[in-house]
């Protein structure tokens, strides 16, 4: 089978996962590692699952490897944060089966509250990391993985950046394995081995560091393809990783390559000779200087983050740059054209219908402190809603709202909120909420329950009903689950009905005892949902071009310059009737409902 | 051939890059196409970059080396317009959608866009693709309008891009979409 596909590195590495015999998948959804996961999911011989958080993730996984199937878990690069407590022993334990962490970081943060570079965890943890660049290494780097694993009895990480994750080339398909010894090895039950208490742990601590010496010897070797050493021009040689290596080799066809597939640990004695065969080297790398800072360490003389940036991703266009200005190139600049500056930006915002729109409009009147979290929602922090103050990482936000409380007391305490999606808040809400039960904090709570985890593109989780596999679940249940961890006041709102909102919102804020609200209404966007479509428009007459409907920050809603009125967008108008409850001249009228 | 498609979220850049890569495969060409998604998908400001040639290492497309930019949206097209090359060409639906700020008031929306377009000589093809889309019976076909349009103005088969799109785009939108791209192919 050579069949060849244009595929998504993401894809390609669910595909690495298939052909190399993987029957367990486990994640939770994260910009740009999500559709690892999602693609796994296709393979009925996979048994693929969207896990609370990456913590558990990896927990499930290192299971199911000592279990004895090989194993991958995919998160991005903040969620390796919070699987940091299992990464850092199960690199001790070691493995039965392979088992690969994929872990996408995001140069630039396209989408991610920090610019994080995973190799500084690989280091920590001891562990190998392999860096492909492009969509067939992500496949063949994948299967690599494994056997690595399986090897040097090491977890491996796969580190992917978003130019990777979220670019398509070329890939040769090929079956998936057929031996029945590696798809299925027996449980490994060894204890001394998978205990990792201290006399063990001692043991184990020691094997870590031989097992290292030993991967850096593997990946000298070039028979391994862990390195990739093209001499041309030895003028100028360059060792790089990655999308750097597609961008160097872009700006630089004539100069020598040093590519490294395994970015840690590096492979000294082959980086050495490259050094000693060129005239001058450069380490181009995303992010942090890591290769260089090594390379460096060995006493060889090569030139890094003095001429590239550190912050956010490379293009060929920063390297081209760097490398004149350093006196390397001296190509002409490329003409560009310029049409004006100052364009309006265009970011994203809450889609028409969104329910998120209510709340956020009743928190901003109310004029509270508002501790957010990470999700769609995040975007009621911009205008015009701007109605949140923080937000800092997953699961964050209830927690911090106990920190207001701790800083400033009840008063301030009734001043405050938190608010935190469905998804968010199993993944890593609920502990919080627990400490502030158990600490007699007196907080309001609100989960924002859209029932899908939407900023990734609607992923299942435990309020969906439904499994990753599409497989019906048992739907958690908020209102039992906060009376069960000893909250009285549990209150459910429909999210669209913005006077019972606000007067929930004051009636939970002045309690003195803590508050769990849950508003309700599924994202608009997820298919199949029944939705009661109402068709809304604006009573030229009774408007006023006061502009107070501009307020919920609604797409479908514009002011018309010429005629001084709000119009409704009907292509866009899901007919939530937000913007009716707003209006004060009740300006914005139901029409017939349609069908 | 390096093409940049500059669009709003929700306007099938994605599908569109699909239709390219596909008939890049198709023509036996190396390939790469990468986009950003995540926070764009909410009505943010959205790009795909699209290189095919003898072979391909940056995913993305350089300022100022674009062959085509291809915008779903005015403004798109003017915020982008610094990838094309001296002699490339912005082919642009004038459809306008009003960004955030421009909705609330901070801002307003540029309205001397083609004409500034026009100041610097830059080589454009405008295009209404939102009626055309309607015509064709179903308004999210704008992304096959434009792509019609651009495919009129490449040297590559009319025959390849069918194909392409048949492979690419779902059965049950296929014949609404070939009609918009003819469409767009049939506009000059």
């Amino acid at each position: 089978m050579s069949k060849k596909e244009l595929l998504l590195g993401n894809f390609a590495v669910a595909r690495g996962a298939y052909e190399a015999g993987a029957t367990v998948a486990t994640a939770y959804p994260g910009t740009p590692s999500t559709e690892i996961t999602e693609y796994i999911a296709r393979y009925d011989e996979i048994n693929s699952e969207w896990s609370t958080n990456e913590k558990v993730a990896l927990e499930v996984a290192i299971g199911s490897s000592i279990a004895g199937s090989r194993s991958i878990v995919s998160m991005k690069h903040v969620g390796l944060n919070v699987a940091a407590d299992p990464f850092m022993t199960v690199t001790y334990t070691g493995v039965n089966s392979g088992l690969v962490i994929a872990v996408a970081d995001d140069p630039s943060m396209h989408s991610s509250q920090n610019e994080q570079d995973t190799r500084y965890f690989g280091m920590a943890g001891k562990c190998p990391v392999l860096e492909p660049s492009n969509s067939q290494e992500c496949k063949d780097y994948t299967k690599m993985a494994f056997e690595i694993s399986e090897k040097f009895d090491t977890p491996v990480i796969l580190r992917l950046t978003t130019r990777i994750s979220h670019s398509q080339s070329i890939v040769s398909l090929e079956n998936r394995i057929t031996d029945e010894e590696i798809i299925s090895r027996p449980y490994d039950k060894n204890p001394d081995k998978y205990i990792s208490a201290p006399a063990n742990a001692r043991k184990r601590r020691v094997i870590i560091e031989e097992r290292l010496d030993k991967l850096q010897e593997f990946a000298n070797n070039p028979k391994n393809n862990l390195i990739n050493v093209e001499y041309n021009d030895k003028a100028i040689g360059i060792i790089t990783s990655g999308a750097s290596y597609q961008y160097a080799k872009e700006v630089c066809p004539n100069a020598s390559f040093f590519k490294l597939g395994m970015v840690y640990p590096l492979p000294k004695e082959a980086i050495t000779e490259f050094v000693n065969t060129c005239d001058k080297v450069y380490v181009i790398e995303e992010l942090e200087p890591i290769f260089e800072k090594e390379i460096k360490s060995w006493g060889l003389n090569v030139i890094g983050k003095e001429i590239f940036p550190t912050i956010g991703e490379l293009s060929p266009e920063i390297i081209r740059n760097c490398l004149k200005e350093a006196g390397e190139l001296n190509s002409e600049s490329l003409v560009t054209y310029d049409v004006q500056e100052d364009l309006p930006v265009r970011p994203p915002v809450l889609c028409p219908g969104c329910h998120h729109r209510g709340p956020f409009y009743i928190l901003k009147k109310l004029k509270l402190n508002v501790s957010g979290d990470i999700g769609c929602y995040t975007l009621g922090g911009v205008p015009p809603l701007s109605a949140i103050d923080t937000t800092i990482c997953m699961g964050a936000s209830i927690g911090m709202a106990h920190g207001f409380e701790m800083a400033k007391g009840k008063e301030f305490a009734k001043k405050s909120v938190a608010v935190i999606g469905d998804s968010t808040f199993w993944h890593s809400g609920v502990t919080g909420l627990i400490d502030i039960v158990y600490n007699k904090g007196n907080s309001t709570v609100i989960v924002l329950d859209n029932s899908i985890t939407a900023m990734t593109g609607h992923q299942e989780n435990p309020s969906t009903g439904k499994t990753l596999k599409g497989d019906i679940a048992p739907q958690i249940d908020f209102v039992a689950l906060g009376k069960a961890i000893g909250i009285k006041r549990v209150v459910e709102v429909d999210a669209y009905d913005l006077e019972k909102l606000e007067e929930v919102i004051k009636t939970e804020v002045n309690a003195e005892e803590p508050s769990l609200i849950i508003t309700k209404r599924p994202c608009i966007l997820i298919k199949g949902i029944k939705f009661e479509y109402k068709d809304l428009q604006v009573n030229s007459e009774k408007c006023n071009g006061c502009k107070l409907c501009l307020r919920i920050g609604c797409p479908a809603i514009s002011f018309n310059n010429e005629t001084k009125k709000a119009e409704i967008n009907k292509s866009l108008c899901v007919g939530c009737g937000l913007c009716v409850d707003v209006c004060k001249r009740s300006a914005i009228e139901l029409m017939e409902k349609k069908d | 051939m390096n093409i940049l498609i500059a669009a709003v979220g929700g306007q099938g850049a994605v599908l569109a890059s699909k239709v390219l890569g596909k008939l890049a495969q198709n023509i036996g060409k190396d390939v790469k196409v990468s986009e950003v998604h995540g926070m764009s998908q909410r009505g943010g400001s959205v790009v795909a970059h699209v290189k095919f040639g003898d072979k391909i290492y940056s995913p993305v497309v350089e300022r100022g080396s674009a062959d085509i930019v291809l915008a779903f949206e005015l403004l798109e097209g003017a915020r982008y317009v610094d990838y094309l090359k001296e002699d490339g060409i912005l082919i642009s639906n004038t459809q306008k959608i009003n960004p955030m700020p421009v909705i609330i008031g901070a801002v307003d929306y540029p309205e001397d866009i083609t004409q500034k377009m026009a100041e610097k000589n830059i080589n454009t093809k405008f295009v209404n693709a939102m009626d055309l889309a309607k015509e064709s019976g179903n308004i999210k076909t704008v992304n096959t309008v434009l792509i019609g349009l651009l495919a009129k103005n490449s040297p590559i088969s009319k025959d390849e891009w069918v194909k392409a799109i048949k492979e690419t785009v779902p059965e049950r939108f296929l014949d609404v979409n070939l009609k918009a791209f003819e469409m767009g192919y049939n506009l000059n």
